[in-house]
């Protein structure tokens, strides 16, 4: 009696877990067990997954796409990157930072010319812009107000995100004057830091910490912005004057054992349709030619290159034992050692 | 008096901490109806997470039987200096903490570590990649198996065996007719807590997966991604699907169970 | 739950040598060596940048949040437990069997599906109202959930086995209800309740999955240790990682030893 009840549970489990099992096998023919297909390892950063997924099933679509299946991998830009230096296999990588494809040159994963070609290895653009609750209750506009006593600010621990980096250095350019005030610039960093309640790992989780009810305003990427209000989140934002150009860079890597087909694939992501899916998906594209959006230029933009440069930049401010936001984030107790 | 009121704090407490948030999720997953269940689950994504979920569990679970039924054996039925360290030394995973074991791995089998480098060399990847996730599920289900058929094979005693052997039976051929069939209610037991064990393992796979959509995604890893990228019907549905199972779970091991009565009479 | 024990039994010539060896070796791949490998790296840069580790702001938060909430979810468990077992054992009443069998789907539930239940009910879309994420009290309720059957299930077999004679010796004394709890009952039972509340302690200072959704991983306010010690294996910290790590398996070594002596103790008062 007993023992009939029990087999028929398991049968029952075992029958289950054949079906789906199997299902899964055969519905999903790009399901990564090669036979005769290649597939192409993609690792990102935390914002792009959603742009990539649509992308990929684009670019599968086309003839050079036709037999190419992907993994992906998607998480902080630093953490990434190191994860990559450390043995992830990759053939295509897209980061939030240049230093964080600059670590694997140095590893010898990327080639030195990586950034020789017309967009400099760019992928896509966007800009920093300040997140608020829907209505933007507590009218926070513009980088003065996220420094008003009383105001939580979210952004994320610049040692281990690229989104952070992007975020400080906005707010540090608009009030240096794009880099000429340097004392002004780290006066206001201090003020600004100390507004922030937390700092999470990656842009996508201090997202996520600010969907979740905590903090008033939210540092972020234009496009994560968008995201959030494409998934239903409700989130205003404001675009400053003066605001950093936020630059994703994408390589292809030296150890790829598909080096045609990851180059194939990186082709593809400078064609009007791919760069016409990042923007829906909140990026602005790097090519001409991508129309049906009103993308609005700040007054005063500035890029990377204005502040001196990613080098120059990562060694004088984010150094963790010398740089001087890791001496501002010390003083708060946060941990630079990354 | 007294007795009333315990009981309904002890009802009241783990109708609130257990029942009611398992029960809100089902009830959430299901709002819509069947149809956005289904749909959630059948996706590329939840069934390439179905099946990696599937296969690790599967091998930790052979793994952990073929271990725990030789080593109960050794411990009751062999003597031999150090067997109260050997039995420590398999209790031991049951103290670390899984985000602890993902690291213990990755410092022995990662790409510049030792092992590692050696099977890397011979185009064997553990970290980032199946091997290293089934040996991650394999050292927290280590003790499971072992835990549930010692005390049985204690209290059954090896007289049989005993007698067979004096009958002409080889090793192997007592074992196979006399002690598996004395343990296979404790072994069924053993194996469905290693199976549960196994399926739901989250932090350990978490740290060596390297986060690999579609490749090295368990579905405990996806309940967590997509809950992170806003999608709650995926996140919710994989979490039902869980839940089931682990109800499952305790009905088999609640029929299985060597001992269990709470009547005590 | 009982730690495995063993009594001495005949010796079976030949394969003693060969089954050890080949468990030693399992155990040693998988176990053993990966282990010693974590204590081994803490040590790698010196005592001093192992202590500088453990000492940083959120790393010593997060061990502080981490064994402060695990030894008050034990409290919490000490007394809720024993009553739950109270309740199973001693009490009559329809569903008490499937509370009983409920009472272990926390050891069946994946951790991160237990953090999203609990985030269901308790977070910003709770239909009681109560929000309880990002905060510290998330932390201990996913505590809470996880340990709960341990102080229970070592319990109710004591309380099972007691024999119901000397209570009724003692009320036939006159003894009231309580007295009769605190001085027949409970000694007795104290040794299962303490290893259980050690066992939960430990579960409790390892916890990670169902930590990560509900308490939202601040650092500094609720990040658990092993939820700091993920952060800094991702940040490539893997010293620092091992070092927090190593204060974590001493700190269960500790309770575990703890229980051992404990359940010799209990043993021996027979």
């Amino acid at each position: 009696m007993r023992v009939r009840r029990l087999g028929a549970i398991a049968a029952a489990i075992v029958a289950t877990t054949t079906l789906v099992t199997a299902c899964g096998g055969g519905d999903n023919a790009a399901g990564g067990d090669g036979g005769g297909k290649v597939q192409l390892a993609l690792v990102a950063y935390s914002t792009p997954q959603a742009a990539f997924e649509d992308v990929i099933k684009a670019f599968q679509q086309t003839p050079e796409g036709k037999n190419i299946t992907f993994t992906q991998s998607y998480g902080a830009s630093g953490d990434q990157s190191r994860a990559v230096a450390n043995g992830l296999k990759a053939d295509i990588v897209e980061f939030s930072l240049e230093t964080d494809i600059t670590r694997l040159v140095k590893a010898g994963i990327v080639a030195e010319d990586w950034n020789s070609g017309p967009t400099k290895g760019i992928l896509t653009d966007s800009v920093v812009v300040i997140g608020t609750r829907k209505g933007n209750p507590k009218g926070l506009k513009t980088w003065d107000d996220l420094v008003k006593p009383g105001v939580e600010v979210l952004t994320p621990n610049p040692f281990t995100s690229g989104a952070a980096r992007w975020n400080l250095l906005a707010g540090y350019g608009a009030k240096s004057n794009k880099g000429a005030d340097q004392a002004a610039g780290l006066a206001y960093l201090d003020a600004l830091l100390k507004n922030v309640p937390v700092q999470d790992d990656s842009g996508r989780k201090a997202l996520q910490t600010f969907a979740g009810g905590k903090g008033d305003a939210l540092l972020t990427y234009e496009n994560e912005a968008i995201f959030a209000q494409q998934n239903g989140q409700e989130l205003d934002y404001t675009i400053p004057d003066a605001t950093l150009l936020i630059e994703n860079p994408v390589a292809v890597t030296k150890t790829s054992a598909h080096p045609k087909e990851a180059q194939a694939f990186l082709k593809f992501l400078y064609t009007t349709e791919a760069q016409t899916i990042f923007a829906k998906n909140g990026y602005r594209p790097v090519i001409d030619g991508v129309t049906g959006f009103n993308w609005v230029t700040p007054p005063q933009l500035f890029t990377i290159q204005d502040l001196g440069g990613w080098d120059k930049i990562t060694s004088e401010f984010f150094d963790s034992k010398t740089g001087k936001v890791a001496e501002i984030e010390r003083k708060l107790g946060v941990a630079t050692e990354k | 008096m007294a007795k009333h009121a315990l009981r309904l704090v002890a009802v009241a407490y783990v109708l609130f901490l257990l029942v009611l948030p398992v029960i809100l999720i089902v009830w959430r997953t299901f709002g819509d109806g069947l149809g956005p269940f289904v749909e959630a689950l059948t996706s590329p994504s939840a069934l390439h997470a179905f099946k990696v979920t599937v296969t690790v569990a599967g091998w930790a679970v052979v793994a952990n039987t073929v271990f725990g039924v030789l080593t109960a054996i050794l411990l009751v039925r062999h003597r031999f200096p150090g067997k109260r360290l050997l039995g420590a030394f398999i209790d031991l995973p049951m103290a670390v903490s899984p985000v602890v074991v993902g690291l213990a791995l990755i410092l022995v089998y990662g790409r510049f570590a030792p092992f590692g480098g050696l099977l890397e060399s011979w185009g064997i990847q553990v970290i980032f990649s199946t091997p290293g996730m089934v040996l991650a599920t394999v050292f927290v289900a280590l003790p499971l198996v072992v835990r549930a058929i010692v005390p049985v094979l204690e209290e059954l005693g090896d007289e049989q065996e005993q007698a067979a052997h004096t009958l002409g039976a080889s090793r192997l051929q007592a074992f196979i007719r006399i002690t598996l069939p004395g343990i296979r209610w404790a072994l069924g037991y053993g194996i469905v807590l290693c199976l549960a064990r196994s399926l739901g393992e989250y932090g350990a796979v978490a740290v060596v997966s390297g986060r690999l959509v579609d490749q090295t995604q368990t579905l405990t890893l996806f309940v967590e991604e997509r809950f992170q990228n806003f999608d709650q019907p995926a996140a919710f549905a994989a979490a039902t699907a869980l839940a089931l199972i682990a109800v499952v779970t305790l009905l088999l091991t609640k029929l299985l169970r060597p001992k269990d009565r709470i009547d005590g009479n | 739950m009982t730690a495995i024990t063993v009594r001495p039994a005949r010796r079976l010539a030949g394969g003693t040598a060969a089954g050890l060896g080949v468990a030693v070796l399992y155990l040693s791949l998988i176990v053993l060596i990966p282990l010693a490998a974590v204590v081994w790296r803490s040590a790698d840069q010196g005592p001093g940048y192992f202590w500088r580790s453990v000492t940083t702001p959120d790393a010593w938060a997060a061990l502080t949040l981490t064994i402060g909430a695990s030894a008050l979810v034990a409290l919490i468990n000490l007394v809720m437990g024993t009553a739950i077992a109270w309740v199973l054992v001693r009490d009559r009443f329809p569903g008490r069997r499937v509370l009983d069998t409920i009472i272990d789907l926390p050891f069946a539930l994946p951790t991160i599906v237990a953090g999203l239940v609990l985030l269901a009910l308790y977070g910003p879309q709770s239909p009681l109202g109560i929000n309880l994420a990002y905060s510290r009290a998330g932390v201990v309720l996913a505590l809470m959930f996880v340990t709960l059957p341990f102080v229970v299930r070592t319990v109710q077999p004591v309380l099972l086995e007691l024999d119901t004679e000397m209570e009724q010796a003692a009320a036939s004394l006159g003894a009231g209800p309580f007295q009769t709890f605190r001085r027949v009952i409970l000694p007795n039972l104290i040794p299962a309740m303490l290893s259980g509340t050690a066992l939960a302690f430990t579960r409790a200072i390892s916890e990670f999955g169902s930590t990560v959704l509900i308490s939202g991983n601040l650092p500094f306010k609720t990040q658990v240790a092993a939820v700091n010690i993920f952060s800094q294996i991702e940040g490539d910290n893997t010293t620092g990682a091992a070092a927090i790590s190593t204060v974590l398996l001493v700190v269960a070594l500790v309770a575990l030893i703890s229980l051992d002596v404990l359940q010799r103790w209990g043993s021996r008062r027979g």
